[in-house]
């Protein structure tokens, strides 16, 4: 049995469990997480990632070996949980997303098109290479405190633009990321919503994504979470690693920072 | 002096960051399927409104908006404010309606139990908005029902920067399904209106 067969028949084991799940709210959830212990699915995922960072690809057959995360070429231990922050060879403040598109662009020469046609899964879908990727490094950053970059003026620009945007409304419903998440203890149907503008909101939702959603089968990353808001604030589509998703990530990092990373989490 | 006055104006009314921001979005975000960049640009009371809760509201300017919201609020059709309870409390449990990911040629939801609870007997309500159980009993007079189609048609005549989409004047909601879930709110007989089981 291959390892994709393995994973094909968990999605669907999972999957019916979910649907479920679902029916029964969110109690059940944290039964679920409590019998899993310290198994999560994203393990899977996980060692995917590992493999495609070492595997040449691209035109130029290159890996990302060499690729600079923000501790020096190749050093992936510890990368995550300093981001988002300001890369100099870019003059601009990334995220793991903007960077690995950058590094795959540079590295391997794949065109900027290909990189960012679908970062993130759709529903049914196994997993992208992107959010495999996510998953494994911010794997290696797990029980590390969070710690993004807040010394450059561009990084506490982002920081502050991160903060506008949070409570910018617009759109058919006239939403923000506030109208959910500027208080403690609500929550949207029966979904617990964490008050982001506090320290305590924002580490529990930093430090756990990305996350491996028990109802969708798959790993999720920030940036994904970040363009589903937007969706749901019925927003047009949030571009992978843009300004706006960065600054809203800077946002939520430099809030929580100080908690342990404890990623890649299980959800709901 | 004129020119003067109306700057001051723009200025007032529009923080100077907004432009800044807007641009950021647009750079950022793209169309999707029907949704496009056309939503990200804020109209008055959008932008009057993106500030923290415990920030400090400028009381005229907020009087000013609250005044413009009240009379922009239409009768319903044929002066009628209750239409069918049922039918009502199917909008209310949409969540569906204006996402890209939504079919654009199906009826909008109101999506009211993401904040609200209603119908005592659904366990998966928000909690966002106030509890609306044993909304009937608050009171059947015309000032009652008066004020009720007000708050759904747009929320921001009473409250500036309630949370609360202006689900009539921004069309989410037609004023017909508006007028069913003004009769899932009343009528003595709606799920909404039953004893807590």
């Amino acid at each position: 049995m291959n390892n994709r067969f393995i994973k094909i028949i968990f999605a669907i084991v999972i999957g019916l469990w979910s649907a479920t799940l679902l029916s029964q709210g969110e109690g059940i959830f944290d039964e679920y997480r409590d019998m899993l212990g310290d198994d999560n699915p994203a393990i899977f995922v996980i060692f995917d990632g590992e493999e495609i960072w070492y595997a040449p690809a691209g035109p130029k057959s290159a890996s990302l070996e060499q690729c600079d995360l923000g501790l020096g070429p190749g050093v992936v231990e510890g990368a995550y949980a300093q981001l988002p922050r300001y890369f100099a060879d870019v003059d601009r403040v990334q995220d793991i997303e903007a960077r690995l598109e950058h590094c795959m662009i540079q590295l391997q020469g794949l065109a900027p098109d290909e990189v960012s046609a679908k970062p993130y899964s759709l529903r049914g879908d196994l997993g992208t290479q992107l959010e495999a990727l996510v998953a494994w490094i911010a794997d290696q950053s797990s029980g590390l405190a969070i710690a993004p970059g807040q010394a450059h003026a561009q990084e506490k620009s982002a920081y502050a633009l991160g903060e506008t945007l949070f409570y910018y409304r617009a759109g058919t419903h006239d939403f923000s990321c506030a109208t959910c998440h500027e208080q403690a203890g609500r929550r949207i149907r029966l979904q617990a919503l964490p008050n982001l503008t506090t320290h305590e909101g924002a580490a529990a939702a930093y430090s756990t994504w990305p996350a491996y959603r028990i109802s969708q089968g798959i790993v999720r990353t920030m940036g994904w979470r970040m363009r589903d808001c937007m969706r749901q604030q019925r927003m047009p589509e949030l571009t992978m690693g843009s300004e706006a998703s960065v600054a809203l990530q800077t946002y939520l990092a430099v809030n929580g920072a100080g908690a342990s990373m404890t990623a890649p989490g299980l959800k709901r | 002096m004129k020119t003067i006055t109306l700057l001051f104006a723009v200025m007032f009314s529009n923080p100077l960051y907004a432009d800044e921001v807007y641009e950021v979005l647009l750079d950022s975000m793209v169309d999707k399927n029907f949704v496009t960049v056309e939503r990200l640009k804020q109209d008055e009371l959008q932008a009057f409104c993106s500030k923290p809760r415990s920030e400090k509201v400028d009381e005229a300017r907020a009087a000013e908006l609250r005044e413009a919201a009240l009379e922009g609020v239409p009768s319903p059709p044929g002066g009628n404010y209750l239409g069918d309870w049922q039918r009502g409390e199917k909008v209310a449990i949409n969540g569906k309606g204006l996402q890209y990911s939504d079919d654009p040629n199906a009826a909008n939801g109101g999506n009211c139990y993401a904040c609200h609870q209603l119908d005592p007997a659904e366990a998966a309500y928000g909690t966002l908005g106030p509890s609306l159980s044993g909304y009937g009993a608050r009171g059947q007079s015309a000032a009652m029902l008066k004020y009720t189609w007000t708050k759904l048609w747009n929320t921001h005549a009473y409250n500036v920067c309630s949370h609360m989409p202006r689900f009539g004047a921004a069309d989410i909601l037609t004023p017909q399904q508006l007028q069913d879930v003004m009769a899932f709110l009343f009528d003595p007989t709606s799920p909404v209106n039953r004893s807590q089981p």
